[in-house]
């Protein structure tokens, strides 16, 4: 396949930053699009051209570090993915695809597509952890006995990779289905519920701090999501809040 | 003390917008069951229109907070727009945010600033001459006089029109805002089937109501 590709660069935070134009050539439809992100940089580098910055470690949807905002849409034109589980074979050839940076004003741009997301980091310090020790005094799981559906629930909140997509797509840059998942993954349980009154306190207190916009319920997040987190943890979250204010 | 706090979060915030919202749903469902007696009883219409315009609770209590309540929900309105809208910084160049979130929820503030709008010729057409004649005039109470005034004003067919084109906004405000407000209030999931035809119903039958008796009195008389 050829691309037409129009990828924003920017050299450092504090530079403007622009749009420059790529064409690249022998794309293969099994290549992940960060596969292919890197025969440009692997082009750009033996054409003395600074290659193109962009986030990524597992490369299996794992970790959350790949971002990118492709087409329009966080983690490119597919649901519930990672830009390295998308696939160029979503593409045809000939395509012009346009590659930005997840664009918030509480994730500035480090370089080129790379943006700092220590955000989601802080809110995690704030109130993501309980305070029982785990280390080498594990009781056996089922000592505590957890109603199914609560544990499954508590488990797919736990799914959240801190990848950022779900602000990266809000039309409000909101963090409420990240901060939801992560109190919600510990609400559910019993272990959760000691510190569950302060977790959410601080927990949207540094979110909001942090700058992120007040969800309206669009429900984009939970589309774009590559872990399917429901957008039924923002209500829940919502509902925790009250409480713990009241 | 912490009460008060809520509504510094983003979500206390989100919150006061849901009640506001809710507050004016109650109202406009009052506002519609007088409306709609008019289609078939001029003595009821009167009776009910000519109570409402004279009872003192009505007219001194809840008045004045429904102006508020109006006025607070659009203020709150752009104000949250206008912080979300910073919250993103740079805009993005390409968003296909109809991908993922349907133009509805993507655009309460245009489908609120039309009915901003149609309230401001609402309160022209009604309000107005309403006052001007209790309380600048001084002209002697006719408890007949209401739908005398109400059919006078849908003669004209470009006012009809024009009531039946912010109504339709109405309901597509509605149509996100209606559900909306209970996920924001907390409402568990297990209720949102339900609250989704709720939000259908009213979304549609309040609005394409209001429409119907506009294009009623325009039609009859
Ligand atoms: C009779 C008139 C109106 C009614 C019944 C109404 C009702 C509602 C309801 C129920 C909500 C949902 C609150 C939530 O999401 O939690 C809402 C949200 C909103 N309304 Fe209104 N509204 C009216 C007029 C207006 C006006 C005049 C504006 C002016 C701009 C406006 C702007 C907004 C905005 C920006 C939101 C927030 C959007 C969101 O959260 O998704 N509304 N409205
Ligand atoms: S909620 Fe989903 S989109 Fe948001 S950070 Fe977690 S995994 Fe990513
Ligand atoms: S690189 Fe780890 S999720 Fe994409």
């Amino acid at each position: 396949m050829k691309l037409n590709l129009k990828i924003w660069r920017q050299k450092n935070s504090e530079s403007k930053g622009g749009f420059e134009n790529y064409v690249i050539d022998n794309i293969t439809p099994d290549m992940s699009f960060l596969e292919m992100m890197d025969v440009l940089n692997q082009k750009l580098i033996y054409e003395n051209i600074d290659p193109i910055s962009f986030d990524h470690d597992c490369r299996e949807g794992i970790c959350g570090s790949c971002s990118l905002f492709i087409n329009g849409r966080a983690h490119g034109p597919d649901k519930g993915i990672t830009t390295c589980q998308l696939h160029m074979r979503k593409f045809k050839d000939g395509d012009s695809i346009v590659i930005e940076p997840f664009r918030a004003k509480s994730f500035p741009i480090i370089k080129d597509l790379v943006v700092d997301r220590s955000a989601f980091d802080r809110i995690q310090h704030s109130g993501g952890y309980i305070s029982i020790n785990t280390s080498g005094n594990t009781q056996d799981a089922n000592t505590t006995p957890i109603r199914k559906e609560d544990a499954d629930n508590a488990f797919d909140a736990a799914t959240c990779i801190g990848c950022g997509a779900c602000v990266a797509t809000c039309k409000n840059a909101s963090a409420m289905l990240y901060v939801s998942a992560k109190v919600s993954q510990f609400s559910y349980l019993p272990q959760g519920k000691v510190e569950a009154k302060e977790r959410v306190l601080n927990m949207v207190k540094q979110m909001d701090d942090e700058g992120f916009g007040n969800c309206t319920n669009t429900g984009a997040c939970e589309v774009e999501c590559p872990k399917g987190i429901s957008i039924k943890n923002i209500a829940r979250m919502n509902r925790e809040f009250y409480k713990a204010k009241i | 003390m912490s009460l008060i706090s809520i509504f510094k979060s983003s979500i206390g915030k989100k919150l006061l917008m849901a009640l506001s919202g809710i507050f004016l749903v109650v109202f406009l469902t009052q506002h519609f069951l007088i409306n709609i007696t008019s289609v078939f009883s001029e003595e009821i219409f009167n009776f009910l229109s000519h109570f409402m315009g004279n009872n003192p609770i009505v007219q001194f209590i809840l008045q004045p907070i429904l102006i508020f309540g109006v006025i607070f929900h659009f203020v709150m309105g752009f104000y949250l727009e206008i912080i979300n809208r910073k919250s993103r910084g740079a805009n993005y160049t390409r968003y296909a945010g109809g991908d993922n979130a349907p133009w509805i929820s993507r655009n309460m503030i245009f489908s609120g600033g039309v009915v901003l709008l149609f309230l401001i010729l609402h309160f022209y057409d009604f309000w107005v001459p309403e006052m001007n004649y209790k309380y600048i005039e001084f002209l002697p109470e006719d408890p007949n006089r209401y739908y005398e005034e109400l059919i006078h004003k849908f003669e004209s067919p470009i006012r009809t029109l024009i009531y039946s084109v912010s109504f339709i906004f109405l309901a597509l405000h509605l149509l996100h805002g209606f559900s909306s407000s209970f996920k924001t209030i907390g409402v568990d999931s297990k209720y949102y089937k339900p609250i989704k035809s709720l939000t259908f119903i009213f979304s549609i039958l309040i609005p394409f109501g209001f429409i119907f008796i506009a294009v009623f009195h325009n039609l009859m008389h």
